[in-house]
């Protein structure tokens, strides 16, 4: 165990300028691993590089004690090279960017070694005004080197990400290019912090998923694997700003957002709203009208059905390398996740019957 | 009849309870085993009469959701915004009746007065982003004491007898497959294991139909529904989807589910052995629980059974009381004469 509380604004820096393309997670893996190490009696790598932390229980039953799963995913949207084009890299995306805020953006290129690179813009003198975005494959990634040595150093299928520092826009608003979903990665760090000190019947997977951004890939077979009896998908939410919508958007700083709807159990969004009110955590409720483009939507079907919740942690920005969060809805989010869990017990599920009263918030 | 009863509840995707509540309290006392899953599906399993070899384990699926939709938020000035659950057109959602929530609180969806409008405008679809239900509320604090965000609604549709033979209602898709369910337990016990599951969020894509063939693993599955029935006058050459009163359509294909061909050829012979009329559903149109069911686990032939109905996804649906019963009773036979020497490859 840890001696030093957790640092998490340092945390949340270096889990988002860790490189971690859907499928390429290996960098980023290995940070987590170190965060979940000091709280976890066993840590493993399955088949599809999901990282499956188990803090076991105090509870009866053994190894077949109650399993609530977390799930963060730790991939990131990226690029890769498609083709090498007289010394300019030419890419395609993984996961989904709008292209339109990918000119004039520093990028790393994972050749051979690695590769400082920028998106190419051509000027407006040159190419005339235009109101029409450029397509991705007239974008081009230029690295500053000779023909030669581009062809000698990057190979096609190799990643490229968005090269962008974390940066403190004020005291709690951090800045960084894959906070989705990293942040909720941290909040998981967060919670098992907190149950290293608090005790707690249930067995807590702690899952950094893969390839949440290419369909919820790694959930599915993770959620198949541990079996959990509860599944808890954080990712993050729409955060209001202009151009978003009030019914997608949920408030920076306003705590955690809860979901409801057909994708969520209703007993579970119910548990995890009364620790918010018994524990005094803000927190804010978001509406889904059906599956989730989440974990949250693997996790429920897998096999005969798991109860399954969402929390989203409100994200300005998401999908550019400018996404946005609040250090203090991350913490929330660590928090309110430990004391629901610290919670369940022997009767827990008994619980999780249908009242049939149509899910009326009464 | 139970049909009137089903189509008036009251059960969007993932609020079922509704519904749920119906079907089980009129069946469990039929069935051998009843389980409510932890999505909602209801699981029942009715032995095989008789003794000898293991029997042939048949699941017949109906969906208990309904399209609907669900409140997001509350304005300043109590109007209530909302999404859509399921697929419906936003077309015919301006000045319709709906009822929201556990409290079941009446409201209308509301789009300004056409004075006001201009041509342009008229031409236009409202997106139902640009819609909103006024419940009466003065402000955004009486809007919210009554209905919360996340609360879901539905139409307010009653159930009628409509023209000659028909019955016009909201949710036939599905609530038309879950009376033809529940009427098939009541003609069993089978010869064969009978595993009837009445599924919920078949609408938001087919989530518990999912998990349920995973619990179930059958042998063989029968998909209850109504299908899309698009009869309406139309240019030579344009064949219906369905047509009402031409008796129960078969699936040959839709967007998610081939259908076992040598499955669907002995359901068209045993309709005619039977004496009813019975219709293929034009192929690569909707989707249903099969595209699910099919393939999971190991998988199953599956195939869809169908009442057409008209105007489905609308607040207002129109079946043939004969094509039900038509429905009920070659789904019945189907399953009593079906082995797996009919359909393997």
């Amino acid at each position: 165990m840890k001696d030093e509380p957790m640092d998490v604004k340092a945390l949340l820096k270096s889990l988002s300028e860790a490189c971690g393309v859907s499928g390429y997670e290996d960098e980023v893996r290995g940070v987590i691993r170190q965060a979940f190490e000091p709280y976890c009696d066993e840590i493993r790598v399955d088949t599809m590089g999901n990282l499956i932390g188990l803090k076991k229980g105090s509870g009866k039953g053994g190894a077949r004690r109650k399993r609530v799963m977390l799930a963060g995913h730790m991939d990131e949207i990226g690029l890769m090279v498609t083709e090498i084009d007289q010394g300019f890299i030419r890419f395609t995306q993984v996961g989904g960017y709008d292209t339109r805020v990918l000119p004039a953006q520093a990028v790393t290129v994972f050749g051979r070694e690695r590769l400082p690179g920028i998106i190419a813009s051509v000027p407006p003198h040159v190419s005339g005004s235009s109101d029409k975005s450029t397509p991705m494959d007239e974008l081009y990634v230029d690295v500053g080197l000779s023909e030669s040595q581009v062809n000698k150093l990057a190979r096609v299928g190799d990643l490229i990400t968005l090269d962008r520092p974390c940066v403190e826009l004020s005291d709690d608003l951090l800045c960084g290019k894959a906070f989705d979903d990293r942040a909720s990665v941290a909040a998981i760090v967060t919670c098992l912090e907190i149950l290293s000190q608090t005790a707690h019947e249930w067995d807590v997977y702690a899952v950094a998923t893969v390839q949440e951004e290419v369909g919820l890939r790694g959930a599915t077979t993770g959620a198949f694997g541990i079996a959990p009896d509860l599944g808890i998908a954080i990712d993050v939410g729409f955060g209001k700003q202009p151009g978003v919508k009030e019914k997608f958007a949920i408030i920076l700083g306003k705590g955690p957002a809860l979901a409801r709807g057909p994708n969520i159990h209703p007993k579970l969004f119910a548990g995890l709203k009364a620790t918010a009110e018994k524990f005094e955590i803000p927190y804010q409720v978001e509406v889904t009208s059906g599956g989730t483009g989440t974990d949250a939507n693997a996790i429920q079907l897998t096999r005969d059905g798991i109860p399954t919740g969402l929390i989203s942690i409100p994200e300005r920005n998401m999908h550019t390398p400018v996404e946005t969060i609040s250090i203090k809805d991350v913490e929330r989010t660590g928090r309110l996740l430990a004391c629901y869990i610290a919670g369940l017990d022997a009767d827990t599920m008994g619980q999780f019957v249908w009242d049939d009263d149509n899910g009326g918030e009464k | 009849m139970m049909l009137e009863k089903l189509s008036n509840a009251f059960g969007p995707s993932g609020c079922e309870g509704d519904v749920r509540r119906i079907v089980i309290s009129d069946i469990k006392s039929r069935v051998d085993e009843l389980t409510v899953d932890h999505l909602g599906n209801v699981i029942c399993r009715m032995k095989a009469t008789g003794r000898g070899k293991k029997p042939l384990r048949i699941m017949a699926a109906a969906h208990l959701d309904e399209v609907g939709m669900i409140i997001t938020h509350a304005d300043d000035d109590g109007f209530l915004h909302f999404d859509k659950i399921g697929g419906i057109d936003d077309r015919i959602l301006p000045a319709k009746g709906v009822v929201i929530g556990a409290g079941k609180v009446p409201g209308v969806i509301i789009a300004k007065p056409v004075h006001l409008t201009s041509a342009e405008e008229r031409g236009k679809v409202i997106s139902h982003d640009d819609l909103v239900i006024d419940i009466g509320a003065a402000n955004k604090d009486a809007a919210v004491k009554k209905c919360a965000p996340g609360d879901y609604a539905t139409f307010d549709t009653r159930f009628r007898r409509f023209g000659r033979g028909l019955v016009a209602g909201k949710a036939f898709d599905d609530r038309v497959g879950c009376a033809v369910l529940i009427e098939l337990i009541k003609r069993g016990p089978y010869p064969f294991e009978f595993c009837p599951v009445f599924t919920t969020m078949e609408e938001v894509g087919l989530r518990g139909a999912k998990v349920a063939a995973f619990k179930v693993r059958p042998d063989i599955a029968l998909v209850l529904e109504s299908t899309i029935c698009e009869d309406s006058p139309k240019e030579k050459d344009r064949g219906s989807v369905t047509a009402i009163g031409k008796g129960p359509a078969l699936s040959l294909a839709d967007r998610g589910l081939i259908v076992n061909r040598k499955l669907v050829r002995f359901a068209a012979r045993r309709a005619a052995a039977l004496g009813v009329p019975c219709q293929f559903k034009q192929p690569g149109i909707g989707g249903t629980d099969g595209g699910a069911i099919h393939k999971e686990g190991e998988g199953a032939p599956t195939l869809p059974v169908s009442v057409p109905a008209r105007y489905i996804h609308s607040p207002m649906a129109v079946i043939s009381l004969r094509d039900f019963h038509h429905t009920i009773d070659l789904a019945e036979d189907v399953m009593r004469h079906v082995t797996l020497a009919d359909i393997q490859p």
